[in-house]
């Protein structure tokens, strides 16, 4: 019997499993079928791209200020250019935009400050961006105050109003939605129906028909002289719609731990709040995450609605430019650039949520 | 049906309960003098009617009626709060109080005038549907279209007017129906009809967005009546007035060949027409609470309608609509403005 008491050195994978050639003989060639669809996909692929990238690269025009300075071969992006603030600040006088820039400069600043877990004091960052940014944003933006001059809001517009209408609808309806999803789940009688009718009823009505009862059914209600502006109608309305459906998704997070966790605390002799804020939903938010990231996004995606009450987000303003007789038939462009803007926003949200999920993995995920 | 019915239940409810309120309230001179501002509702964006520019600025021959009626109050034609509204939320955005002046490119009907509680003030533009021809086909005139292809948006009056034009003159046609404009100019450029209907003004809109503009022409035929104005409240008389009169004013001016260039030289002309609308003799604003200048406000800032027209929509612009029966009625068209005495 013989021996070996030395173990086999460690060898590379044999030739022929290892790097590009074999990656794609494994996944992408490995039998005629696959072979077949494979070449079918790549020319699929290759009479889309090569068009596209015609059509917005080599063949499009880039610089001037008019139409005439456009070809019609290819895009148009001088459209583009030339109406690039107001896609960002919408109606917004253009001697005032600074005033739009502090307002993003803090609000992007602030988001980055919460998310980069590196940065310091996070709590009062919190704190100042839940009470105290909205009313420096709010003076900013409205003026009145300070020798500002007062810019109304029919004014606002673009990725400033979609920005606006997103971060009110999210930082509103989550605690709205919270507060709902317990009191769905609460076994007072009261609480209980009122938390299912209100959400029953927000759910079971389209946005659509909620922007359209604030803008065109409220102020025939109201006394005249006391309207309440259009943009608060449509930031009421989407705030209590997404917080109907962010109950049901928070309450779908609840019913994912056991009984067994609040009965164990209620054991410890803790109050319902401290039940609730200590185990239940830090555990229950952490499940919830991709559900209420889908809620944001889906709201995101919604504010796009405000544009049938005559409020022109950054999809209106688009197709306010598209009716200008001057840039008439560049809505192809107009229509690229928009979907560009929301794709931005929409994916970096979404590469958030599952860096997020990753770094509160406590072992939930199976 | 029923939801139109509720609809219009609600807005009559709503103009009983306003009817009631305005009397408690100042005069929409008043608030607009107030306020500094002339609270005017356009549309969300209609080539050459309103819409904005580069710089943000609205423009076309709606948005000038605001600014003549701010000029007209405030002496300032830049003074206007523009409110964008959609079709179905203008008339309440009036009735409501949110607009004082709605000029969104507003077909002036019997039923409009005489159920909403609303006054029509004037027409600043008779349109009307029309067809647009590609040139190779060499008609002429819409009796030619016996049996043609004809592409036309979905749920507008545009289909109905045309199903009637041909029924009553005894005609044939093929219709092919799309969603949107856009889809329709689609169909239209790729040969699906022979010919385009819509109203004129927007064929005009519709012709730019061709791949060759100049291969297609409008035809002068219209086959339905569509006269565009501006409008106010009801039970505000004085209000009425104003709107009124800042639109004939500007046609008057066009009349008597008064334009922005030269009004101020004008100031001085012997012409008692000229010399009443600039309110160098009499006072004519005095009775509408205006200053007497109120007509030179407006024709300084604003322009003239000729102007307007040209500028906006005409052959200044890149819509190139003909005058057509929108030329003065001393020039052969229907435009008309009672004299200012």
């Amino acid at each position: 019997m013989i021996h070996n008491k030395e173990t086999i050195p460690e060898q590379p994978a044999p030739k022929g499993t290892i790097g590009p050639i074999a990656w794609l003989r494994s996944n992408l060639f490995n039998g005629p079928i696959n072979s077949l669809f494979t070449l079918l996909g790549l020319y699929v692929l290759y009479l889309l791209v090569v068009p596209t990238v015609q059509w917005a690269f080599i063949d499009a025009d880039w610089v001037g200020s008019s139409r005439e300075d456009c070809s019609r071969v290819g895009a148009c992006w001088v459209f583009i250019n030339a109406r690039f603030s107001q896609f960002i600040y919408g109606l917004y006088p253009s001697e005032e935009y600074w005033r739009a820039n502090i307002v993003f400069a803090m609000f992007f600043t602030l988001i980055a400050w919460m998310a980069i877990p590196r940065l310091p004091f996070k709590r009062w960052v919190a704190i100042f961006a839940l009470i105290a940014f909205p009313v420096v944003a709010f003076v900013l933006l409205y003026g009145g105050y300070f020798d500002l001059p007062r810019v109304s809001t029919n004014r606002w517009g673009g990725l400033m109003l979609t920005l606006l209408l997103a971060s009110v609808g999210m930082i509103g309806a989550l605690p709205i939605g919270i507060v709902l999803a317990l009191g769905r789940r609460s076994s007072m009688p009261i609480v209980k129906s009122f938390c299912i009718i209100f959400i029953e009823f927000w759910r079971g009505v389209p946005l659509i028909t909620i922007l359209f009862m604030a803008s065109v059914m409220l102020p025939l209600f109201l006394p005249s002289g006391m309207g309440v502006d259009r943009l608060v109608r449509a930031l009421i309305g989407l705030t209590l719609f997404q917080s109907a459906y962010m109950a049901e998704v928070i309450r779908g997070g609840l019913q994912a731990i056991p009984k067994g966790q609040e009965e164990a605390a209620a054991a410890l002799g803790m109050t319902y709040w401290k039940r609730m804020g200590l185990i239940i939903m830090p555990q229950a938010l952490k499940m919830m995450i991709p559900g209420i990231v889908n809620t944001f996004i889906s709201l995101f995606k919604d504010t796009t609605l405000v544009m049938i009450i005559g409020l022109f987000d950054l999809l209106g303003i688009v197709q306010a430019a598209l009716s200008d007789s001057r840039w008439l038939g560049f809505s192809l462009e107009g229509y690229v650039f928009a979907a560009f803007m929301f794709w931005i926003f929409c994916f970096s949200m979404s590469r958030y949520s599952q860096y997020l999920e990753r770094k509160l993995n406590t072992g939930h995920k199976q | 049906m029923l939801n139109k019915k509720y609809l219009a239940l609600m807005v009559s409810a709503g103009s009983i309960t306003l009817a009631g309120m305005s009397s408690a309230h100042a005069t929409t001179l008043e608030d607009t003098i107030d306020s500094g501002e002339v609270q005017c509702g356009v549309s969300d964006g209609l080539p050459g009617f309103s819409a904005p520019d580069d710089d943000g600025n609205w423009q076309g021959i709606d948005v000038d009626v605001c600014r003549a009626v701010a000029a007209a109050v405030l002496g300032d034609s830049e003074a206007v709060n523009y409110i964008s509204l959609n079709a179905v939320e203008r008339f309440t955005a009036l009735q409501s109080g949110e607009v004082d002046v709605l000029s969104r490119n507003t077909t002036w009907t019997t039923t409009r005038d005489t159920t909403l509680g609303l006054n029509f003030t004037g027409v600043t533009f008779y349109d009307g549907q029309g067809f647009m021809v590609s040139k190779d086909l060499g008609v002429s005139s819409v009796d030619e279209l016996d049996g043609a292809a004809i592409c036309i948006q979905s749920g507008t009056t545009t289909e109905l007017n045309l199903a009637d034009y041909f029924s009553a003159n005894d005609m044939e046609f093929d219709p092919i129906v799309f969603d949107t404009s856009e889809q329709t100019v689609g169909g239209y450029e790729a040969g699906r009809c022979d010919v385009l209907t819509s109203d004129t003004s927007q064929l005009a809109a519709l012709r730019i967005q061709l791949d060759d503009p100049e291969g297609s022409e409008i035809l002068s035929d219209v086959i339905s009546k569509e006269p565009l104005g501006p409008v106010v409240r009801q039970g505000d008389d004085q209000w009425f007035n104003i709107v009124k009169w800042s639109l004939f004013a500007m046609m008057n001016a066009e009349e008597y060949g008064v334009d922005s260039e030269n009004v101020d030289e004008m100031l001085e002309s012997e012409d008692p027409n000229i010399a009443r609308l600039l309110g160098e003799d009499g006072n004519y604003g005095e009775e509408m609470g205006l200053e007497a200048d109120w007509a030179y406000q407006i024709i300084s800032q604003v322009g003239n309608y000729g102007e307007s027209f040209d500028r906006n929509v005409g052959m200044d612009s890149p819509l190139e609509i003909e005058r057509g029966i929108n030329e003065l009625w001393t020039e052969g068209g229907i435009q008309y403005a009672p004299p200012v005495r």
